[in-house]
């Protein structure tokens, strides 16, 4: 399910109109992922709180939404262009690949929450086939 | 048998309660079908669904995204047996509708996107935890029937 023109045209207008909420979409959606899946916990044992909003969830959602940022300015090519990022998921983090469409549920729950009127089903769509594609990319070198 | 803490049946009963399900069933049905168009493979009988237009267009599929959402008040009804209330249902979707069981998870993920919409800062972390929680056990329950 390999994303069409229309499909990059998506995500791209979606982000400019949620990218200057970022750090907060990336930290509700972290925090949302323990609390809802709390099986994530077990990757982030070392940070001591892993309540929502805390300061190292807060940190680490707007890492996440970078991560997210780099995926959408090399979307024509994810695969390569997050090899490094697949690299550190799949031998220093040890992420379960599984866990991927987990956050992606969770990042597309808040872009709904925060901006209801910009993710109807056409949008969602997009952006849903963008996040599942960034997962299959990070999880390149895997195996 | 599932464990309900006060506060989750609270919040379930808060989010079926001040529900439109006439708004919010033909949403999350046709949200379900645009965003995994295999799901349509169920609706071949109910008349045009070529693109998402025709999709948001359809009666027949808003009509029944209501029947399938009022589906839920049975586990709400009976939160304390839920895998036993929809063993009729979980044959029906077996052995009559085939639905493939994986859909159900579909569904689900798509009506928590559009409550999300719907209360926005109030489906906090704790209530899509509990909102969640429901639909993930009336997906297995649905699911227990088949094999």
């Amino acid at each position: 399910m390999s994303l069409t023109d229309k499909d990059k045209a998506a995500v791209k207008a979606l982000w400019a109109k949620i990218s200057k909420s970022a750090d907060a979409i990336g930290a509700d959606a972290l925090g949302r992922l323990l609390c809802v899946y709390p099986q994530t916990k077990i990757y982030f044992s070392h940070w001591g709180d892993l309540s929502y909003n805390s300061g190292p969830v807060k940190t680490h959602g707007k890492k996440v939404m970078g991560g997210i940022a780099l995926a959408i300015s090399r979307i024509d090519d994810m695969t390569n262009g997050l090899l490094e990022l697949s690299e550190q998921h799949a031998f220093k983090l040890r992420v379960d690949p599984a866990n991927f469409k987990l956050l992606a549920h969770c990042i597309q729950v808040v872009i709904a929450s925060m901006f209801p009127n910009d993710f109807p089903p056409e949008v969602h769509v997009c952006m849903d086939k963008f996040l599942a594609n960034l997962a299959l990319a990070l999880a390149e070198r895997y195996r | 048998m599932v464990e309900w803490t006060e506060q989750e049946r609270s919040t379930i009963n808060k989010i079926f309660g001040s529900l439109n399900y006439d708004d919010i069933g033909p949403k999350a049905l046709r949200r379900c079908l645009i965003v995994y168009p295999w799901c349509l493979k169920y609706f071949g009988d109910f008349g045009a669904t070529h693109n998402a237009e025709a999709i948001q267009k359809n009666d027949k599929i808003a009509k029944h995204g209501i029947v399938v959402l009022h589906g839920l008040d049975l586990a709400l009804k009976n939160m304390d047996c839920i895998k036993a209330t929809y063993a009729k249902l979980s044959v029906l979707h077996s052995e009559k509708l085939h639905v493939d069981p994986d859909n159900f998870k579909l569904l689900s993920d798509c009506l928590a996107i559009e409550i999300a919409s719907l209360m926005k800062s109030d489906f906090t972390p704790d209530v899509q935890a509990s909102f969640q929680k429901f639909l993930a056990v009336v997906v297995s329950a649905l699911g227990k029937q088949y094999h």
